[in-house]
């Protein structure tokens, strides 16, 4: 490319730059707006970017704390954010790590062993990948609610119905590990089942504690996706205290009574950690997610 | 690759380390456990008569029990967990929700025939010819209620009965009367202290010592409740009231009388294929339905045309040596894609309001217009696919810069050498060469957001709705929001309709995903 214009470089490159800013200020625009709103007082979208009466009574809101006006009105916050936060943590660290534990052991299985079927089964495991839980939520939905009348924290309404639903969702997980198990060489496990370890040891002992990195990959992407999930938690789940985020956020924008103000806190907050931990993992989780694509 | 020992059939040598056996047998132990509570599932499933959740029970406590009893199914154990999930959490809701469509289940054919039947044996009815005149006698601060049936009725043999006094009654509980000889000794209330009290009576019900219940019926009198079916042999039911018969009608799931009339609740019965004509031949929902499928398809095609344009375009970008700042840009461009899908949708939610949204107010100012985004069915599509290129092209850019990097750099310098300029090298060489391996991912792209709820579902709801239609349809509605809005929203809940499209649904994305597995070529 040595052979081009010096000057034509120059303009292509002043243009090059002024496009890449003007899609950058257009996706970045709504995000801003948001951090900016959350700052700004009242519920309504007028005022410029930079919020002139700068208020933090959204953020005590979505804290759960009382917000005092300076006219000596108390306002409460109108949802438990904090609490469909934990909710939707908890949910998701249950799952996740049922998930790494059931998606671990099975790629281990299909990385190294031979055995009867193994080849249908992953390829059948890639189609049924494919089905979105939103067409069979009748069916999980008669599941729960008959399995709630013999066993009631399984039942409709319960986190334990949300975590075991997402167990379904194993194949891409399975795939990503059995990619990076194949990657690592397997002589030392056979070294060691030479010296009497059992599979089970082998893999405990020797894998596992390779493979350390795609186990966080893999947790924190089962994390993000339960985070994120919302057509099940929307089914499955009742009560106003016993929403995740994903659903009750939405709760914010009902159709007669917007608190834009009062959503942008809540959203700042609880999308900003998901954001920074998607940033921070995005080298492996993006290798992961085009992996499970290409590969497999 | 190993087979493992106890897939051999090598026999197992008793562990010399006792912490080992120790684990062994307390692995066994739970595996019999988990065996024990699916068999109990099993058969609770079975005594109440829900035999496709009894199977399914059946069927996991099996392969439990066969894959942790047989040692040379030692590999299938480490796979066993997984698939279970998958079996139980995504095969067999396909399953059921296929059967579901041959069916009428829906939320006025849902209790099974046996509930439905006790619902209906379960109804009373006032008997008015075994009336009982009724006084409130008061006796010292105690009121109680005398009975004396009227005329030749009587119940069970019992003329007289007294209550216990009116004090004691609980809420929601029957106050009990018992026989008596005589009328209890105390000052009968006047009629006006009667009436006083009179919301007080509505509210009572009164058992007798063998069961029955009586209500107030006027007041003067107190009126026992009877059953107001009575079950036949032929599994018929006899109305008392009138003498009519309601027949059971198993081809339709209800209770008729006889001139034909259904009654609700009925309970789901096998209808055939007819979920499945109705969305072919019944107009009202074969208008909206083909609508909603054409759209689904534009949409997703769409939306896969346009964010890999944009990602496509930014990547090549991207990737220019020439250019500072590229990891900042990058890291700036794929923000939409770290960003909870959730909250950014909501979020455009509020920006796209009409009457003090961002986007209408910078619209206002700068042209004087202020579209209906939510109200017009053709803005509020634009509105969905600029959102959901805004949400998905980070997904495409990623992809296209991985395969864009692996373009031998020397087709570059070929190109200089003749003369070719960037659009050039961008449409002759860097396209046609990414363009192969990226087809099984474009697919994989198109059937997500064929099926991409969530947007839907958080952005518009489906409205504007499409006028005319039986069932809740609207413009902006996907083939899956449409689904769900069948099965979970309003009164319908038809979940044999809603069934049926999303076996349709099921049909495509096993095509989809049959053409991916192919184009991709996936090694085991």
């Amino acid at each position: 490319m040595a052979m081009v214009q010096p000057r034509s470089i120059r303009t292509r490159k002043l243009g090059a730059h002024l496009a890449l800013l003007g899609f950058v200020s257009l996706v970045v625009f709504p995000l801003l707006l948001v951090i900016s709103i959350s700052f700004r007082e009242g519920n309504f979208a007028t005022g410029s970017l930079i919020p002139e009466r700068f208020s933090l009574e959204h953020w005590a809101l979505a804290f759960g704390i009382p917000w005092e006006r300076p006219d000596g009105t108390v306002v409460q916050p109108p949802f438990p954010v904090m609490l469909w936060l934990w909710n939707s943590i908890k949910v998701a660290v249950v799952s996740s790590l049922m998930i790494l534990a059931l998606s671990t052991t099975s790629a281990y299985a299909f990385a190294r062993m031979r055995f009867q079927g193994k080849a249908p089964i992953l390829k059948g495991m890639l189609i049924f990948q494919m089905f979105p839980a939103v067409l069979s939520l009748v069916a999980l939905y008669a599941l729960f609610d008959r399995l709630g009348q013999l066993v009631p924290w399984l039942g409709i309404n319960t986190h334990g119905a949300l975590i075991l639903a997402s167990l379904g969702a194993v194949a891409l997980h399975i795939w990503t590990i059995k990619g990076y198990f194949e990657s690592i060489d397997g002589s030392l496990e056979e070294a060691a089942m030479v010296d009497g370890a059992s599979t089970w040891q082998a893999f405990r002992h020797i894998l596992l504690p390779l493979s350390v990195p795609i186990l966080v990959v893999v947790f924190i992407l089962a994390f993000i996706m339960s985070i994120m999930e919302y057509p099940m938690a929307s089914v499955l789940l009742l009560d106003e205290n016993k929403l995740t985020l994903a659903v009750g956020a939405q709760q914010y924008l009902a159709e007669h009574n917007q608190r834009w103000g009062d959503f942008a806190a809540a959203a700042v907050l609880s999308g900003l950690p998901i954001t920074l931990v998607f940033l921070l993992c995005q080298r492996w989780i993006t290798g992961g997610l085009t992996a499970g694509g290409v590969k497999g | 690759m190993f087979v493992t020992n106890a897939s051999r059939g090598l026999p197992r040598h008793r562990s010399r380390y006792p912490a080992e056996r120790y684990t062994r047998w307390a692995l066994r132990a739970l595996t019999a456990l988990l065996v024990l509570a699916t068999l109990w599932l099993v058969v609770a499933f079975h005594l109440r008569g829900q035999w496709m959740f009894s199977l399914l029970f059946l069927v996991l406590g099996a392969s439990l029990a066969i894959v942790f009893g047989r040692r040379e199914l030692m590999s299938h154990r480490y796979i066993f967990p997984a698939l279970a999930g998958m079996g139980v959490f995504v095969i067999f809701p396909l399953v059921y929700t296929i059967g579901i469509s041959f069916s009428n289940y829906s939320s006025s054919n849902l209790l099974s025939e046996e509930r439905v039947r006790a619902q209906f044996l379960d109804q009373t009815y006032q008997a008015e010819g075994q009336a009982f005149d009724f006084r409130l006698v008061r006796e010292g601060n105690r009121t109680r209620l005398y009975l004396d049936a009227k005329g030749a009725g009587d119940l069970e043999g019992m003329r007289r009965l007294v209550s216990e006094p009116l004090a004691h009654a609980v809420e929601g509980q029957p106050l009990a009367v018992e026989s008596a000889e005589a009328a209890p000794s105390g000052e009968a209330l006047g009629l006006r202290e009667v009436i006083a009290l009179r919301d007080r009576l509505q509210s009572l019900t009164l058992v007798t010592p063998d069961g029955t219940e009586l209500k107030m019926a006027g007041l003067r009198s107190f009126a026992p409740m009877l059953p107001r079916f009575a079950e036949n042999p032929d599994g018929s039911l006899t109305d008392r009231r009138d003498g009519t018969t309601l027949t059971p009608d198993h081809e339709r799931g209800f209770f008729v009388t006889e001139d034909g009339e259904r009654l609700t609740p009925g309970w789901p019965v096998s209808v055939g294929l007819d979920n499945y004509t109705k969305i072919f031949t019944d107009p009202d929902i074969r208008g909206p339905f083909l609508q909603i499928f054409v759209w689904t398809f534009v949409f997703a095609g769409l939306t896969v045309v346009f964010t890999l344009a944009v990602g496509f375009l930014l990547a090549s970008l991207l990737q220019w040596e020439h250019l500072r700042g590229k990891a900042l840009y990058r890291t700036v461009l794929i923000l939409p894609y770290a960003v909870p899908a959730f909250i950014s949708i909501l979020i455009f939610k509020g920006m796209f309001n009409q009457n003090y949204g961002e986007i209408n107010l910078i619209l206002e100012n700068l042209f004087g217009i202020s579209p209906d985004w939510f109200t017009d069915p053709a803005l509020a599509r634009t509105m969905l696919l600029i959102v959901n290129t805004w949400l998905g092209y980070p997904y495409m850019l990623l992809l296209c810069m991985g395969l864009i990097q692996s373009i031998p750099r020397d087709l570059f310098e070929a190109s200089a050498v003749d003369g070719g300029g960037p659009l050039t090298n961008l449409f002759r060489i860097t396209l046609p060469l990414i363009l192969k391996p990226l087809t099984p991912l474009l697919i994989a792209s198109f059937a997500f957001n064929f099926n991409n709820f969530v947007l839907i579902a958080l952005l518009t709801e489906g409205s504007p709705d499409i006028l005319g239609a039986s069932t809740p349809a609207g413009t902006t509605d996907l083939l899956v929001s449409y689904t769900y809005r069948i099965a979970f929203q309003d009164a319908g809940q038809n979940f044999g309709l809603a069934a049926a499209i999303a076996t349709l649904i099921f049909l495509l994305v096993v095509g989809l995903s049959a053409l991916n597995l192919r184009l991709s070529k996936v090694k085991v």
